[in-house]
């Protein structure tokens, strides 16, 4: 401590330069130049808080059967109009929100895991480094679309008889999904791994007599953090539109419990005389999966030391 | 070079073979039944026979060998037949992949609907990348100009919004407000004179143009940013600083080494074709390879989910190979070892 203070240049005493500048700190002045993703991050707050708290300002009750109004495109009581059986189509956007969102997150969680451990692995253990990544290789080569579909064909009964037909149809979708979309992040993470591995600090690591598990906690683990946070990001997105692409297939979940894929789906019959059916939960899918991109690519720019301007 | 494909097609072969047992173990999990779909006034004996003479009650290693069989031996032998007009002996007998549904050979339904896929999907994937690469290029020399900005924002757009809702807002708004285009494929159409010459490109227009959206999208972001990162390279300002003029740079230097990686994004993205059309197809009703797929998964016709399935695969994996190969041709810099 004393050695510091003694050496440390007299023009650098004002206030505001020593406050340290954290890695969190440079990552968030470098975000909030890029413009675009302060707006995305605004607009995807209001869609999230939309879907989450929405619903206690907007009590019609999504499922509520009203003939009456069935086939409107937009009047005072439904402004977004109302579906074939007069159900209101904004309280059901509300309603399938929470439920896309919820797949997004769940499935990059799921996804992001399993590339994280596998690259963690396969990076660091030269042995297990090529019956991994033999496997990603096969994995990559699977036809993800189609064999998304065939295993939500094959398993979507068995489990809707375990979990009820929600949860059934809920823990399925983010198991394909994330089960199918984590490759990309174990290379990533393995490519940093290899770096990381040959520098000084894990060789001191290793020399004071750190185990493996501990290096990879504390040592390799938060120096690919970024990239990982970044790939977090785009999977969300990735995973909203492969869930609604399985539901506008008519094999996502059943029509009592709309998501925004399912919604579309169920709304492209009526496109000539309802088309707000269709417009709204395709916008709201657009504008979230636009958003998370922007915001991915503004947490690349940020978190990426070399990309700093 | 030579040495280097044959070693890469060799070691492809066993990566295919686990491929083929894990798509036909999954969908051989399926409960689907061949006479699910039959009347119900069959009687349980003749459904027995029907499943027997199909093969669906073998035990799973038949299953598994048969279809291996068909898939890589028969059904090469009949393309060649059919292709260079001779017979080998035992044509007669050779048991081909019959599909559940039709009750016929399921290649013969793909190359029914190949040309249908080919046309529409394969057309706007040329178009995509012929617009996405000028696009990319000019975008990143002229870094943060309007241009740029306007162009790195709609191509934020086109890669974002997916293709079943651009595809059902295009229907909307050119199929019944305007009535320009019509929303369904047909098919039936044979292109004879100008006439309906006009009428296959009016009925194009919307699936073409949904797809070459997305992938403009795609590809411009990509031979964006490897220009941007070529034209940062010391090799530029070498180029610049003997005098060369700014045409000469960015075309012959720049670009030429921005478009490798982009070649190989191409080469990468052709198996995607296959699986884009699922959707956009569906959209439109055009009856390709993606839609026969998909009533056959709702069908439950597990031959053909398996063999469609398994040609994708295919061609992952080979384009793969292509990938790597066009990348050494055009990168002299990487070596096969």
């Amino acid at each position: 401590m004393t050695i510091k203070e003694k050496t440390k240049p007299k023009h650098l005493e004002s206030e505001d330069l020593l406050q340290a500048r954290t890695f969190a700190g440079d990552a968030w002045r470098q975000f909030r130049k890029h413009r675009l993703a302060l707006v995305a991050i605004a607009v995807l707050a209001v869609i999230i808080l939309g879907v989450v708290i929405g619903p206690l300002f907007w009590t019609l009750d999504p499922t509520y059967i009203d003939i009456v109004a069935a086939y409107q495109i937009s009047s005072p009581e439904h402004p977004w109009g109302t579906d074939s059986l007069g159900r209101d189509t904004l309280a059901r956007a509300m309603q399938g929100g929470r439920v896309s969102l919820m797949i997004g997150v769940s499935a990059m969680l799921v996804s992001i895991s399993i590339g994280t451990i596998i690259g963690l692995l396969s990076g660091y253990f030269p042995r297990l480094d090529n019956p991994l990544m033999r496997i990603t290789d096969i994995f990559i080569a699977l036809p993800q679309l189609p064999l998304l579909l065939v295993l939500m064909m094959l398993f979507r009964e068995p489990l809707k008889a375990s979990f009820g037909v929600e949860g059934g149809v809920f823990i399925l979708m983010v198991s394909v999904i994330g089960g199918l979309q984590w490759m990309p992040t174990a290379r990533l993470v393995r490519g940093e791994v290899l770096t990381v591995k040959s520098r000084e600090f894990i060789t001191a690591a290793n020399a004071v007599g750190s185990r493996d598990g501990r290096i990879l906690r504390s040592h390799i683990l938060p120096n690919v953090m970024s990239p990982v946070i970044v790939a977090a990001t785009f999977s969300v997105a990735a995973a909203i539109i492969t869930e609604s692409a399985l539901s506008f297939l008519g094999l996502g979940f059943p029509p009592d419990f709309p998501t925004w894929g399912r919604l579309l789906f169920d709304g492209k019959d009526y496109l000539t005389i309802i088309w707000t059916l269709v417009f709204w939960p395709g916008m709201l899918i657009s504008l979230t999966v636009l958003c998370v991109n922007f915001i991915g690519d503004g947490l690349r720019d940020a978190l990426d030391p070399r990309l700093r301007k | 070079m030579g040495k280097y494909i044959v070693r890469r097609l060799l070691t492809a072969i066993p990566t295919i073979l686990v491929i083929s047992f894990i798509i036909f173990a999954i969908v051989d999990l399926s409960p689907s039944d061949p006479t699910g779909n039959l009347p119900l006034t069959i009687p349980p004996e003749v459904r027995q026979k029907i499943r027997e003479a199909l093969g669906a009650d073998d035990p799973f290693v038949v299953k598994y060998v048969k279809w291996l069989q068909q898939f890589f031996i028969s059904e090469p032998l009949n393309f060649i037949e059919s292709v260079f007009d001779v017979t080998f002996p035992g044509s007669e007998d050779r048991v081909r992949v019959i599909s559940w549904a039709t009750r016929g050979p399921v290649i013969d339904i793909i190359v029914e609907r190949l040309p249908q896929t080919l046309w529409v999907v394969g057309s706007s994937y040329v178009l995509g990348v012929l617009i996405a690469v000028p696009v990319g290029v000019f975008s990143a020399y002229k870094q943060y100009s309007i241009f740029d900005q306007v162009g790195t924002f709609l191509m934020m757009i086109g890669f974002s919004v997916p293709t079943f809702f651009t595809g059902l807002m295009f229907i909307i708004i050119y199929s019944v407000n305007l009535k320009w285009f019509p929303s369904v494929y047909d098919t039936t159409l044979v292109v004879t004179d100008m006439e309906t010459l006009q009428l296959q490109l009016r009925q194009m227009f919307m699936p073409v143009t949904v797809l070459t959206l997305y992938t403009t999208a795609q590809m411009s972001r990509y031979t964006r940013a490897s220009t941007l990162e070529n034209l940062q390279q010391d090799y530029i300002r070498t180029a610049r600083s003997k005098g060369l003029t700014e045409r000469v740079v960015v075309m012959t230097h720049a670009v030429r080494n921005s478009l490798i990686p982009v070649v190989t994004l191409i080469a990468l993205g052709i198996p995607g074709i296959f699986a884009g059309a699922l959707i956009t197809e569906q959209i439109f009703r055009v009856n390709g390879i993606g839609q026969y797929l998909i009533i056959a998964i709702q069908g439950g016709d597990l031959p053909t989910v398996q063999t469609v399935t398994f040609i994708f695969a295919v061609l992952v994996v080979l384009f793969n190979i292509v990938a790597d190969v066009l990348y050494g041709i055009l990168d002299p810099r990487v070596t096969y070892s």
